[in-house]
């Protein structure tokens, strides 16, 4: 599986597969389950949690409904500390920005902090175009890279890999892009780690201009952030010349102190960790300290259409910290590959249909990749109602609707596909507004109990193709009640 | 007191039996229990498809249908949540749709009277401990919409522990989703299935005879799985253990 994520099948298609492969069920069941009971355990320390929890939507919210503000105030700060500010209406736009800046330089060879944003304009295919090699130096990007594999997961994005799988890639695949791993490469943590470690120290050490994204950007002062546990990620926005960080519109906070918040539940939500290893901030350039040019690219690819809708907005909130997805039953299934975006699990099967729309088939079938079970609510640290979102979307998909794309509004027609359920649920609701109509329904169906089908026809087929159905009763509840009570209530 | 019992469309069709042990339970209890004949559907399988419109109808109904009672009873967590969560939002929703606020208005005597059966028991009657003899050994799976919709919490598990005769076993991985989700379990019967398997060979690893839970629509599925993966245990729902009593045990 390599490549971008153009031309998959929509969910339940890719899901299926993902169901049969047993090793990537046992990967993603083994990881997510570890890392969500310690995900508990870290925010069960916190006595406040739910006051940080309701703080951190609250500041997301604001800023969100005060975006040209504060994306105005950015840029004044940013300009002021020595940066220059890049506004990208979508990712072809950014990518052209990207690559101009990076030809400016007259590399050939960029060294990358892991970032979603670049990942979603699909910026290293881009820059490949050009001639231009991006490294990933986080290490699960770099076994994703190697592995000419695509990420699975926000936070861990080679989880679906395990050690044996990891060795055989960088065994095979390292000395392609620098240095090679060293002979007889057993698959233990700390060998694989230090066969990373030299990889990656030479290329830090060559690289002049480094890529990035960022977790936060403060309006106030015009500092980016990127929290990480390697320290990978300082090397690249310390070490080279140029800087070049890309980030979506929404990571914006107003004020420095608003970070107290976030840096507080994101490690906890995230890795579970009480505060992350490495924390860099950057504002502008600082005369013989870190990269002499910095620019940021800010992006929006599909983010103000997304604010101007009221309900599916909150996705914008989302700080990437990955819980949603560690708790996820459908994800621990269906593994990452299976949402056909950079941004899978709850999060994705919202966030994705609302950047890209849904016009493709894959993106039509997110809103429904999820049993509304409600645990991504209950773990988000800035308390996005994924269920909420899912089934506002769902509503887009079977009813169409105004909504806004590239700035206009525009009217969607229902998605093709639905004509069946939709005439279905029509009827259901007729006769459900109906009593007598239902009743008439029930007694047909118990007068005609016997000579069921144990297997249903069309949609129902999948249902009875692993589960059996349950036998319809010989008198519905309600004939029950006016044969033994006689009538009696139930005036109405 | 008397109550209405909200059987919803699924019990009232294929688990009869459900709605006679909660009339049997609360009848013991002292309550007066009445069954409005018109009620239907409260219009969760629609507003959750995204059918929100077809759902309105049927809202109003619901509303219609169960406005002059003191107090609602329904043995479903999540046609509870629907009325309790989702009425409210449909009135806003109409409200944002400059539709005014009628809908909000012809909804909300509804919302706060609306109680799950185990919610009902334990905080309007104040009761944990309600007679029930039940001699088998059962796991308790708290659904989705009790468990984080309704916040049913330990209520369930109080008026199982007070059974006489009954041993609670744990069930591991208890508070994930058993791959129901209405429609979810036909537009994604592959990881509705394999969620539902590990569901039931977890509940299979506590050794006990029978799952109960607070929703026969999880039991549907959770039963269905149970007898294709030929385990011998049986789904029950709580209404049915709760009724069961000495004189009278349910089998
Ligand atoms: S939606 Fe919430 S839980 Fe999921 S990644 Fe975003 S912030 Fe984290």
């Amino acid at each position: 599986m390599s490549g971008t994520f153009v031309g998959m099948p929509a969910f339940p298609a890719a899901a299926r597969d993902a169901v049969r492969d047993t090793t990537l069920r046992g990967n993603l069941r083994h990881a997510t389950h570890t890392i969500r009971a310690k995900r508990a355990n870290a925010v069960a320390e916190l006595a406040d949690w739910a006051e940080l929890r309701e703080a951190g939507k609250r500041i997301k919210d604001h800023t969100l409904r005060h975006l040209d503000h504060y994306l105005v105030r950015l840029e004044e700060s940013v300009t002021a500390a020595g940066g220059t500010v890049h506004w990208a209406a979508d990712a072809d736009e950014a990518n052209r920005i990207v690559t101009r800046l990076v030809k400016e330089t007259g590399e050939s060879e960029v060294v990358k902090v892991k970032s979603m944003a670049t990942q979603e304009i699909g910026l290293n295919e881009a820059l490949e175009e050009e001639g231009i090699r991006a490294y990933e130096t986080d290490l699960a990007e770099l076994i994703v890279q190697l592995g000419k594999d695509r990420p699975s997961h926000i936070l861990v994005p080679a989880i679906h890999r395990n050690r044996g799988e990891i060795r055989e890639i960088f065994a095979r695949e390292m000395g392609e892009w620098g240095r090679p791993a060293p002979d007889g490469l057993t698959d233990t943590p700390a060998e694989l780690a230090e066969a990373a470690r030299l990889h990656l120290r030479e290329k830090f050490l060559r690289a002049k201009v480094g890529i990035s994204g960022a977790n936060f950007m403060v309006a106030e002062t015009g500092t980016l952030v990127v929290v990480e546990s390697e320290g990978n990620g300082r090397m690249c926005l310390t070490l080279p010349e140029t800087l070049i960080s890309v980030v979506g519109i929404e990571k914006i906070v107003p004020t420095w102190q608003d970070l107290e918040v976030f840096l507080q539940t994101l490690p906890r939500s995230s890795t579970a960790e009480r505060m992350n290893p490495y924390t860099s901030t950057w504002t502008g350039t600082t005369d013989g300290d870190g990269p002499r040019t910095f620019h940021l690219v800010l992006l929006d690819n599909g983010r103000t259409d997304t604010l101007a809708d009221e309900v599916g907005r909150q996705a914008l909130r989302c700080i990437r910290c990955s819980a949603c997805l560690n708790v996820c039953p459908v994800y621990e299934r269906a593994g990452g590959h299976a949402y056909g975006s950079v941004y899978p699990g709850p999060i994705g099967a919202i966030l994705s249909p609302q950047l890209r729309g849904i016009g493709s088939e894959i993106d039509a079938s997110l809103p429904y990749a999820s049993s509304l079970c409600g645990a991504c609510y209950e773990v988000c640290p800035v308390a996005i109602d994924i269920p909420e979102v899912l089934v506002h979307l769902r509503e887009r998909v079977v009813e169409g609707g105004q909504v806004t794309r590239a700035g206009n509004k525009v009217v969607l027609q229902p998605a093709k596909g639905h004509a069946a359920e939709r005439a279905a649920m029509r009827a259901a609701r007729w006769a459900f507004t109906r009593p007598g109509v239902l009743r008439a329904g029930q007694r047909l169906a118990s007068r005609t109990r016997r000579v069921h089908p144990r297997t249903l026809p069309g949609p129902g087929r999948a249902w009875s193709g692993t589960r059996d159905l349950p036998p319809v009763p010989a008198e519905p509840f309600r004939d029950w009640w006016q044969r033994t009570r006689n009538g009696k209530g139930g005036a109405r | 007191m008397r109550v209405a019992l909200f059987l919803t469309c699924v019990n009232d069709t294929l688990y009869p039996d459900t709605g006679r042990a909660v009339v049997k339970l609360l009848t013991r209890l002292g309550v007066e229990v009445d069954f409005p004949m018109a009620q239907t559907c409260c219009g969760q399988a629609h507003y959750n498809t995204g059918y929100r419109h077809e759902a309105e109808p049927l809202a109003r109904h619901f509303s219609e249908v169960f406005g002059e009672y003191e107090a609602i009873v329904t043995p479903s967590g999540s046609c509870g949540a629907m009325v309790r969560e989702l009425y409210p939002r449909m009135g806003e929703r109409a409200r944002a749709e400059g539709r005014g606020d009628t809908l909000a208005a012809t909804l909300a005597p509804v919302v706060p009277k609306t109680y799950e059966l185990t919610e009902f028991l334990v905080d309007v009657l104040g009761v944990t401990d309600v007679g029930a003899y039940y001699p088998h050994k059962v796991t308790y799976h708290p659904t989705c919409h009790g468990l984080r919709g309704l916040g049913l919490g330990e209520r369930p598990l109080r008026l199982l522990r007070a059974v006489k005769g009954l041993e609670l076993a744990e069930l591991p991985g208890a508070e994930e989703c058993c791959g129901f989700g209405g429609t979810f379990a036909l537009k994604n019967a592959d990881v509705s299935a394999a969620m539902g398997t590990d569901k039931v060979r977890n509940a299979e690893s506590t050794g006990a005879e029978v799952l109960c839970a607070a929703d026969n629509s999880c039991l549907m599925h959770i039963g269905g799985t149970m007898t294709r993966l030929r385990t011998g245990m049986r789904p029950v729902h709580i209404a049915e253990i709760l009724a069961s009593t000495e004189e009278e045990p349910a089998v």
